[in-house]
């Protein structure tokens, strides 16, 4: 490939860039999280070796350990509804999207994923206006069916709190799910297809017996792909329940519990070293979550080409 | 192509170099998000007009999120140059950890009491670290309209309070009590700390609470959260998810008819309410009882040592030790009571009957802002949520009070 | 029923089924851009009713542009936003293109290593790069958002790109080689344009999650003078939570250039997002 003997300078040029700033501003941090999760400190900033001191307080401590399991729970609850309803409503969206001659697919495919789009801090506050009791525009559509009796403060109360915000995330992030299951709908070969209408085959059969089986991949990307971004999610329950997570802690999922540990709130002061330790955990799920997913994977699905 | 990429880039970088600090530029931090356009058009103007050159920005974060962005700004050197202080322990960490400026030897610090300058010293007093600003009262506001429109009188007992809301209830189409629940500090801060003290006898019961003799399950403790656990019925639907702006809302429009309230809301109800503010004091147990009331030392500004403008900022702290500065703080910020030795005159009524309760009832500040909350993080937080459980009826009285006792105990 | 009703039937149903989430998909937004225009009492009073001759107002807007600087917020996430793409899609093309091309040692160590980085969500590193970025002296600067988020964007960046210009022609680069052009003339000159496609699937991927970060705004530029949109928005909002005028104004000045910008690219960008990249 280069001329022998000489130093291919070119790779390096091509390389050094983008290695130096993700090794300094990712790799890096990322390390040194790790290894501060391993170290305690004072108010004057010394740091010492504490080996598993932090582990054990988050994970054990009986005054702390309670708000952890509270978030990791939480945040296993946030990710269920997602898969029982997030990925349900892609899968239906992208199946009936790409049914053969169907008029106005792309409007309404442009149309469904612009939520996605948004922040989600606006679309945080978007829906607290909605559901808000002050501006009872939620109970007056609900009145227009009839069932404004089943109205209530659903953010405000610690039983339907969290599901009501995994429901808002379901609402923005559905667009998701529907692209990526859309697209490996569309990629299956046609003469596939052809080959099941001249059988006689219903759409419905057809979807269930042979679709379904060939972008099962496709789910389990969309579903590892779902995981990561709920464990690391933060930005909505801020938005909408700020730090505290309420009521009474009922909404908090592991970022807003890293958040909290790292930079304190109210009276409480942060601590990085219990921060990092937090961090450290959440890494751990996240790696649990991709390494069940490619033993599933490896184990279970086999990749087909397109 | 390369060489003209790689102008591009560096003409980016270069445009995004770090921004200087201009001599002269103040930047304050406070939670008074509510008092933004005060500041910007009263305040700092008349702090122009004696000193002029010197340029302040009021930057205030939601009270909520005050404490913990705070944090991270002066750790992170991000922090403004004067620091709004909260009271007693919150403040006191700051000094220690170096993030606020000693202040004793400035020479405007002679214009305040020692109760006033109290909240913001170490505890041997050998250093301040803020100069006092302003206290705020609790009790309640109503709707003179809807009061004179039902034929209500001004409650005086916890039962005439009851009676009262009852009524309001019964005949007209108006939530009794603006209150939520969503954000918690309001329960705890305004409503816990506000009605509570004429249980616990003020400072009596503060002081023994701090001292270890009393316990959060004593009943008069208890008494408090025992009537909170009643409000729930006189609030409007779906309060659990309303908001502390939501409650100011519902009362500004005219939709509810009484509201637990921090004296500071009165320039908010002044400037978005269209009808006549009252306000009543939080109703004794039993006529004729001794009155406590929450008068709070809330609010203290302080220097960050980090500031490159110190010299400024001090000048600003002198100005604001000033009589000019006491009455046009009180007078404007209606609600906040300036907290230095001048005679000053109080031109809004509700302003002058809440600073008035100070001759009829015994002052204390809130239950644990002072000594308690000390290496217990999470004291505050429980206090609220217990606050939150008791109107939500999701926790007793005897249950909630047994949690916080058990944080005390610690 | 005979074949052909029973089909309109169903394709009646599928449309019904799609307009139906459909709806649920721009309620919230419409919403918010209708009640933006009208006074206080028009939104309070009926939520739901288009602005009138009676309720029409822009005093939302008109607090929000006199109380809060809007045109720098947005500029602020215009700079940070391209500049971190531009830098994601040259460093992510320069190293996937040496990743696929060129043998060399360690180059499947250096896979791994920028694979890890698409698993590992870098918000985990905050507490290091906070301090970091404080001994860089960089906190509240642009420049430091704009390098975590590069350092965010170049794993799937690389990841897809390699893939792709792994499918590019050997003769074409051949071809170069022997006419002895230098190989940095072959990737600015050949490989990139050819990759134009799978670089704008990266532009989109990589440009909505910082337009719409709140995180590292909140942490690492939380000034006044540095504050991204979407920060610019949660803070105005913070402190204007009554002010349901200026809230509704905000939050449609938040949504606007996004929807417009949308609808302009929407078909490339839902091109960008169907086509082969993620498979």
């Amino acid at each position: 490939m280069t001329k022998a003997g000489r130093f291919p300078w070119h790779i390096v040029v091509f390389v050094l860039p983008g290695f130096f700033i993700y090794t300094l501003f990712s790799a890096w941090p990322l390390l040194d999280t790790l290894i501060l999760s391993f170290f305690d400190q004072n108010d004057t900033g010394a740091r010492w070796f504490s080996g598993l001191d932090n582990y054990r307080l988050v994970l054990l401590d009986p005054d702390l350990s309670a708000g952890f399991w509270n978030a990791l729970w939480n945040n296993f609850k946030f990710f269920l509804v997602h898969v029982l309803v997030q990925n349900p409503i892609g899968l239906m969206l992208a199946a009936l999207l790409s049914l053969k001659d169907l008029r106005g697919a792309r409007s309404y495919r442009t149309l469904i994923f612009m939520p996605t789009l948004l922040s989600v801090v606006i679309i945080g506050f978007i829906w607290q206006l909605i559901l808000s009791p002050l501006w009872g525009v939620s109970e007056t559509l609900l009145e227009a069916i009839g069932m404004a009796n089943y109205f209530d403060a659903w953010l405000g109360k610690e039983s339907s709190a969290l599901l009501t915000l995994a429901l808002i995330s379901v609402w923005q992030f559905v667009g998701i799910p529907m692209m990526l299951i859309y697209a490996s709908l569309l990629a299956i070969p046609e003469e596939l297809l052809d080959a099941a209408y001249v059988d006689g085959a219903s759409p419905l059969r057809i979807f269930w017996q042979i679709k379904l089986p060939l972008i099962l991949p496709t789910l389990g990307l969309v579903t590892i792909l779902t995981f990561i971004g709920n464990f690391n999610a933060f930005d909505l329950i801020y938005a909408v329940k700020g730090a505290l997570a309420g009521p009474n802690f009922s909404t908090d999922i592991l970022g807003s519990f890293f958040y909290r540990t790292f930079f304190g709130f109210q009276s409480s002061l942060g601590s990085p070293t219990l921060g990092s330790t937090v961090a450290s955990l959440m890494f751990l799920v996240i790696l649990a979550g991709v390494m069940v997913y490619f033993w599933l994977v490896q184990r279970r699905l086999h990749r087909y080409q397109l | 192509m390369k060489a003209q990429m790689t102008k591009t880039a560096l003409a980016l970088l270069a445009a995004l170099g770090t921004q200087a600090v201009n001599a002269g530029q103040l930047t304050i931090e406070s939670w008074r998000v509510d008092d933004k356009d005060l500041w910007e058009q009263e305040v700092i103007p008349a702090f122009n007009k004696a000193n002029p050159g010197i340029e302040v920005s009021f930057s205030p974060t939601a009270p909520t999120e005050y404490n913990a962005s705070l944090n991270t700004r002066l750790a992170g050197g991000t922090a403004g140059d004067l620091i709004t202080c909260r009271p007693f322990d919150v403040s006191l960490e700051l000094y220690n950890k170096g993030h606020l400026a000693d202040i004793k030897d400035l020479e405007s610090m002679s214009n305040f009491s020692d109760v006033a300058k109290g909240a913001w010293q170490t505890d041997d007093g050998s250093a301040s670290y803020c100069m006092p600003m302003a206290s705020v009262i609790h009790g309640y506001f109503y709707n003179t309209e809807i009061f004179e429109e039902l034929g209500l009188d001004v409650p005086e007992t916890e039962a005439d309070f009851f009676a009262v809301m009852d009524k309001i209830k019964a005949e007209s189409k108006y939530t009794p009590l603006a209150l939520g629940t969503n954000d918690g500090w309001e329960t705890h801060q305004i409503v816990y700390t506000g009605i509570g003290p004429n249980y616990w006898k003020g400072e009596e019961g503060r002081k023994a609470l701090i001292s270890g003799d009393a316990k959060m399950t004593d009943a008069n403790f208890v008494a408090p959260l025992a009537q909170m656990a009643k409000l729930g019925d006189y609030l409007s639907r779906g309060y659990e998810a309303q908001t502390y702006g939501d409650s100011q809302n519902l009362f500004a429009l005219g939709r509810a008819a009484i509201y637990p309230a921090g004296s500071w809301d009165i320039a908010h109800f002044n400037t978005n309410a269209d009808f006549k503010l009252g306000a009543f004091k939080p109703p004794v147990p039993a006529s004729g009882d001794q009155c406590y009331i929450s008068d709070h030392t809330d609010i203290g500004l302080g220097i960050n040592p980090k500031s490159e403008n110190r010299a400024d900022a001090e000048v600003f702290l002198s100005w604001l030790a000033s009589k000019e500065f006491a009455e046009l703080y009180t007078n404007k910020v209606t609600g906040f009571f300036s907290l230095s030795d001048h005679q000053i005159s109080i031109d809004d009524p509700v302003a002058a009957e809440m600073i008035g309760w100070r001759q009829q009832c015994e002052s204390t500040i809130r239950l644990n802002a002072q000594v308690l909350n000390r290496g217990r993080d999470d004291l505050e937080t429980t206090f609220w949520n217990a606050g939150q459980g008791v109107i939500n009826g999701t926790m007793t009285a005897e249950d909630a009070a047994a949690k916080v006792q058990s944080i005390l105990d610690k | 029923m005979s074949t052909k009703t029973k089909k309109k039937v169903n394709t009646a149903l599928v449309h019904t089924v799609l307009l139906f989430y459909t709806v649920i998909a721009l309620f919230p937004i419409i919403l918010i851009l209708i009640n933006a225009f009208k006074s206080r009492k028009g939104i309070f009073r009926d939520p739901l009713a288009l602005p009138t001759e009676k309720t029409f107002s822009t005093v939302g807007f008109e607090k929000v542009f006199a109380k809060s600087d809007f045109v720098l917020f947005f500029g602020n996430s215009m700079i940070v936003t391209l500049v971190s793409l531009f830098f994601i899609l040259l460093f992510g093309a320069m190293l996937a293109w040496a990743l696929s091309e060129y043998k060399f040692k360690g180059r499947q160590l250096l896979t791994v290593f920028m694979a890890i980085g698409i698993m590992v969500p870098i918000r985990l590193g905050t507490v290091s790069i906070l301090e970091l970025m404080v001994s860089l002296d960089l906190v509240n600067t642009l420049t430091a958002l704009i390098l975590v988020y590069i350092a965010q964007g170049l794993p799937l960046a690389i990841f897809i790109l390699s893939e792709y210009m792994a499918q590019i022609p050997d003769e074409l680069k051949e071809a170069a080689r022997c006419d002895d052009v230098s190989e940095y003339s072959i990737f600015f000159h050949i490989i990139l344009p050819l990759t134009k496609p799978a670089i704008a699937t990266v532009a989109v991927f990589t440009m909505i999650p910082i337009w719409n970060d709140l995180w590292f705004p909140l942490i690492l530029a939380p000034g006044e003078e540095t504050r991204t949109l979407t920060l610019g928005v949660q803070q105005f909002i913070g402190q204007y939570t009554t002010d349901w005028n200026s809230v509704l104004a905000s939050l449609s000045l938040a949504v606007l250039p996004v929807l417009v910008l949308y609808l302009i690219f929407s078909r490339q960008l839902i091109r960008g997002l169907t086509s082969g990249a993620v498979k």
